[in-house]
């Protein structure tokens, strides 16, 4: 119910929600818990495994129970910590993991069996027998015990990645945080604060302490508003810190617009930070932990903190006959603070026998809760005290074992916190995460003062370390109240006392554990399931080691903490991956004949990142082969052209270019003269094939390579490597101009008659011979000529910048097309190249030497090159090596198939038997006949033997003759010609 | 994590790609002999601490950096640019 006078939000806007199909009406400024608590709506949730009735517990994102489905259908939202969850007009959540309803659950009978459900039944029931598991047992599971569902449609895209970068990085905007970001803003640096709350000001929000004289939340929401107003701060609400990572990086995300009824026009609904901070301040706070007993997680039990939240921020009190059950003095404030409302209290229950009232309200001194009493919600708890056992009526039980450092992120990078008796908790360890200061509660400093300070103290070293001179700042007067605890864990006695709430693991369980061995924290962790809900334990995780300790007998730094990793709270995978789905996930690079090549209905195949057109259709084709035939046949009778753009070109300049090119490729360079090109073989430094190409010499000092389309980057990295790393020496500069020139292979019989119409200047044949290159004029453009094929036709490459490529394309297209031929695509170029036994990346995977692709010869005997040395060891020169063939069907199947192996023809088809295998294959028009390259053992001196090619996945089984890989014109006359 | 390449500044890790030890460097001639050669291309030794390892600053200036780093708290020492690292 509210609370007259209290809290921070704005009563003149009432804002409507629903809930589990109810309306329901709030104000602005409240949360869907804070806002549930008004109306008394305690049930909220069904626990995972049992199906238990469960309320809400927390004020913060360490909610274990309340999570509950927001919006429909694409806006579907599941997980939402009720805690976390601002509301705004039109609302609508509901409960999940509960079925037909909340009130009736059939799953509740899990609650019944959990005699047989307790930690390790997974492993032991489920073992047997063998396939059971993923068939039977772990759908039944899935289907019992589970989170909330997906909305069922694609979620929307509405996420997005952004970069940040700063002096210091200050996370929390409690008052250590915002005393380290004034302090650090004041003196010049450049400051980011962030803070996971919408409202920034941390506790002081939820307290009713003053500093300075004020009220603590005016206080901060004054420091908040100085902040804002200075250039050099940015601050980031709604934004939870999620993760540290090497070299002051940090992830974190913004929930942008979950506090909106729908997401802005050309709005986020998320946002995922990588912040970059030279130093960085954790000022984190800390989360109240809560003490086990008997029925400890029924709707009604709440953190004594989050109840003083909820009176003093959102002016609701959740209950009408309170009782507290504490061990430390902080939790009396509670008490205090809701006797100052008004709110009766009942009790409070604290269980050191020394503790004092703090107020006018009935203390039962060395007294312990024993058990909560009601089933749906909380109508009582059992005492024992000093003297007896009592029982006290009450609706609302605010628990407090003591406040735990919120010390996760000094963990990410694998700092492993240290106990503090002081507090019976961890504080972080100095120097877990380089560059970062931890300040106030993370640090294990509770009282208001104490925080004030150490975040002074925080941005004092950091400036110091950034190398920038500290401003002086008062620091404000506030509370310097000590904190006094005496640890307890759980309450000792008969039935379930609850740990983690969000995975129903039980003090029995811990102890379980222990007694069957799985002794150590990380194993009870896994056989438990203990901190592996979305929560990670936040509220239970120390509770539980502290019981694993009593359990073995160790002692809690000797049993130590389970490791903590990002992200500190779930982060949706659209906010992770966003941008990157479908063409996001990967750029696309077209070449300036794509518009054409979609005009003509290519359709486009992707080759890395490039588009290429598979085939040109042309209006009466059915098949993609017959398109291909057509093409072919353009080049083999007539004149085809071919977009080659995309293969990698670089530009290699200076005196030492030669030097540079002879010892990348295997063959030389240098003694290239101008105006020619060559064919060369490059090989990796362990001697296999890393790619081959041509290499034009257009001066003194001046070579164009063009390298495969494939290995352009690779080519590109191996060159600067060569040339920076082991010549820096060398006078040669190295440069991709692969996206600076449109290139296109026109070829075939009418080559030249159609590049005449072209160029400026005549093409003759004793200008231009075969593996010639210069410049040319292309109608007025200045452009390049190399007369090479790898179609095996009288061919020619015409490059041309790129902004005349479309241009020059259609040109060329229409030209060819008036002469019978016309544009051909991917697929016919394959059929051109494996017609003459030219070989792409399907035949240099990265396995085959010079040798197996019958180049041998190609590694100079006069010089030394990258991968010489190694292309000698006695594996990569023997004599059974798997050596490219051609091969063609001569059975009575007709087909072959790339990737099929090659066998003995009287053998079984098994790995045993493997002799080979093949890499390309196509129908060739030419020949009439299917044409394949492949690699057999020994294949060089085995032509004209027939063996048998199996493709077990396509079912095929065919006899094939090995031959020699150029199937038309061994002579290459008609590419010279 | 962060590298500080020479020419462009710190740079996040995932603009470089990574090639391995920094001995890469030391090219042995062709006449070292196999076991030199081997131990050249195939042989690491998996220091636990500062290491010396190349990089390259592809999605950046395109020079290949020598880093050093320690592998135990992916601390980076410092970064050299490879063309400058005296032999
Ligand atoms: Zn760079």
């Amino acid at each position: 119910m509210r609370v007259a006078g209290k809290g921070l939000i704005d009563r003149s806007r009432p804002i409507s929600f629903r809930w589990d199909g109810t309306t329901y009406s709030g104000f602005q400024g409240d949360t869907l818990a804070s806002a549930l608590l008004a109306h008394d709506v305690r049930m909220v949730a069904r626990s995972f495994k049992y199906h238990r009735p469960r309320g809400i517990l927390s004020a913060g994102s360490e909610e274990p129970n309340a999570l509950v489905t927001v919006g429909r259908g694409a806006d579907t939202d599941p997980n939402v910590r009720a805690t976390v969850q601002e509301i705004y007009e039109g609302l609508e959540a509901r409960p999940q993991n509960a079925w037909p309803s909340l009130s009736f659950d059939v799953m509740a009978v899990n609650d019944l069996a959990a005699p047989f459900l307790g930690a390790g039944f997974y492993y032991k029931t489920f073992m047997w027998p063998g396939g059971f598991w993923e068939k039977l047992y772990e759908p039944l599971i899935r289907r019992a015990a589970g989170l909330g569902a997906l909305g069922g449609e694609a979620a929307k895209d509405q996420s997005e990645k952004a970069y940040a970068f700063c002096d210091l990085l200050v996370i929390g905007a409690g008052p250590a945080g915002l005393m380290a970001a004034l302090v650090a803003a004041r003196s010049g640096a450049d400051v980011i604060l962030a803070d996971e709350d919408s409202l920034m000001g941390g506790r002081l929000n939820a307290e009713t302490l003053s500093v300075d004289g004020q009220s603590g939340h005016v206080w901060a929401g004054q420091m908040v508003e100085t902040l804002r107003a200075m250039d050099n701060v940015r601050l980031m609400p709604r934004t939870t810190v999620t993760g540290a990572y090497d070299g002051g990086t940090f992830g974190a995300l913004e929930r942008v617009s979950h506090h909106l009824s729908g997401v802005p026009e050309g709005g986020v609904k998320d946002t995922f930070w990588r912040i970059v901070a030279r130093r960085s301040v954790l000022a984190a706070g800390a989360l109240e932990r809560h003490i086990a007993f008997r029925n400890n997680d029924r709707p009604g039990v709440m953190a004594a903190g989050a109840v003083r939240a909820y009176l003093n921020r959102w002016g609701v009190a959740p209950g009408k006959a309170l009782t507290l059950f504490a061990n430390n003095d902080d939790a009396h404030r509670t008490a205090c603070d809701l006797l100052d409302a008004g709110v009766h209290i009942s009790g409070v229950i604290d269980s050191r026998p020394d503790a004092q009232a703090q107020g006018d309200y009935p203390l039962y001194a060395g007294a312990v809760v024993t058990g909560g009493h009601g089933r749906k919600e909380l109508e009582a708890i059992s005492l024992k005290t000093q003297t007896g056992t009592e029982r006290l009526f009450t609706d609302c039980l605010a628990v407090s074992g003591g406040w735990n450092p919120t010390v996760h992120l000094t963990c990410h990078m694998n700092g492993r916190p240290t106990w503090e008796p002081r507090i019976a908790s961890f504080v972080p360890t100095s120097g877990s995460i380089p560059g970062m200061e931890t300040a106030g509660a993370c640090n294990g400093a509770f009282s208001t003062a104490a925080c004030l300070a150490e975040g002074v103290a925080a941005a004092q070293a950091s400036l110091a370390a950034l190398g920038m001179k500290s401003a002086s700042v008062d620091l404000p007067v506030a509370e310097d109240t000590p904190y006094a605890i005496a640890p307890l864990w759980a309450v000792p006695g008969k039935g379930r006392a609850w740990l983690d709430f969000q995975n129903d693991v039980s003090v029995k369980d811990v102890k379980q554990s222990a007694a069957e061995n799985f002794a150590s924290v990380e194993h009870m962790k896994r056989y438990t399931t203990q901190g592996m809900a979305t929560d990670q334990g936040k509220n239970s995780n120390v509770t539980a080691l502290a019981l694993l300790a009593d359990a073995t007998g160790r002692g809690i730094p000797d049993t130590g903490t389970t490791t903590f990793r990002p992200p500190y709270s779930p982060v949706p995978l659209a906010a992770l991956g966003a941008g990157a789905k479908g063409k996001g996930f990967a750029p696309e690079r077209f070449t300036t004949s794509h518009a054409a090549s979609v005009e003509a209905k290519a359709p486009m195949v992707e080759a890395g990142q490039w588009y290429r057109p598979s085939y040109f259709p042309v209006q009466g084709e059915r098949t993609w082969r017959q398109s291909c035939d057509r093409e072919v046949g353009y080049v083999r009778n007539a004149v085809g052209v071919c977009d080659v753009s995309t293969l990698g070109k670089i530009d290699i300049q200076g005196p030492d270019a030669a030097r540079l090119l002879d010892l990348v490729y295997t063959n030389m360079f240098s003694t290239l003269k101008e105006g020619r090109v060559r064919y060369g073989l490059m090989l990796r430094e362990d001697g296999y094939v890393m790619d081959d190409g041509t290499t034009a010499r257009l001066g003194p000092e001046h070579y164009v390579m063009t390298t495969t389309t494939a290995a352009a980057g690779q080519v590109m990295r191996h060159l600067e490597f060569v040339s920076q790393a082991l010549h820096p020496e060398w006078d040669v500069r190295i440069m991709s101009v692969t996206e600076h020139w449109a290139q296109f292979a026109v070829a075939g019989p009418l080559a030249r008659n159609l590049l005449s119409g072209v160029l400026d200047d005549p093409l003759t044949d004793e200008a231009w011979p075969f593996m010639s290159c210069g410049p040319v004029s292309v109608l007025g453009v200045a452009g390049r000529l190399f007369r090479i094929s790898f179609s095996g036709e009288h061919a020619y490459e015409l490059a041309i910048p790129a902004r005349y490529g479309d241009s020059l394309f259609r040109l060329l297209v229409a030209r060819a097309e008036a002469m019978a031929g016309g544009a051909y695509g991917m697929e016919a170029l394959n059929v051109l190249r494996i017609e003459k036994g030219f070989i792409t990346h399907a035949e240099i995977d990265g396995r085959v030497t010079a040798g197996d692709i019958g180049m041998a010869r190609m590694i100079s005997a006069k010089k030394d090159c990258m991968g010489k040395v190694m292309a000698a060891r006695p594996g990569l020169v023997q004599e059974d090596r798997p050596q490219l063939v051609g091969l063609k069907p001569v059975g009575p199947v007709k087909q072959l198939s790339a990737g099929a192996h090659i066998c003995s023809r009287d053998e079984d088809a098994v790995p045993t038997d493997d002799q080979g295998y093949i890499t390309s294959v196509g129908f060739s028009p030419t020949m009439g006949h299917f044409v394949g390259l492949g690699f057999v053992k020994a294949g060089l001196g085995r032509h004209g033997e027939v063996l048998r090619m199996v493709d077990h996945l396509r079912g095929l089984d065919a006899q094939v003759e090995l031959c020699d890989p150029v199937f038309f014109d061994p002579e290459g006359g008609r590419a010279r010609g | 994590m962060r590298l500080p390449c020479p020419i462009c500044g710190a740079r996040d890790h995932r603009e470089f790609y990574y090639q391995g030890a920094a001995v890469m460097l030391d090219r042995p001639e062709p006449d070292a002999g196999s076991d030199v050669w081997d131990e050249y291309l195939h042989l690491r030794p998996n220091v636990p601490g500062a290491h010396d390892e190349l990089w390259s600053h592809d999605a950046g200036c395109g020079a290949w950096l020598r880093v050093t780093r320690n592998t135990v708290t992916h601390e980076v020492i410092g970064a050299v640019l490879a063309s400058e690292v005296s032999r």
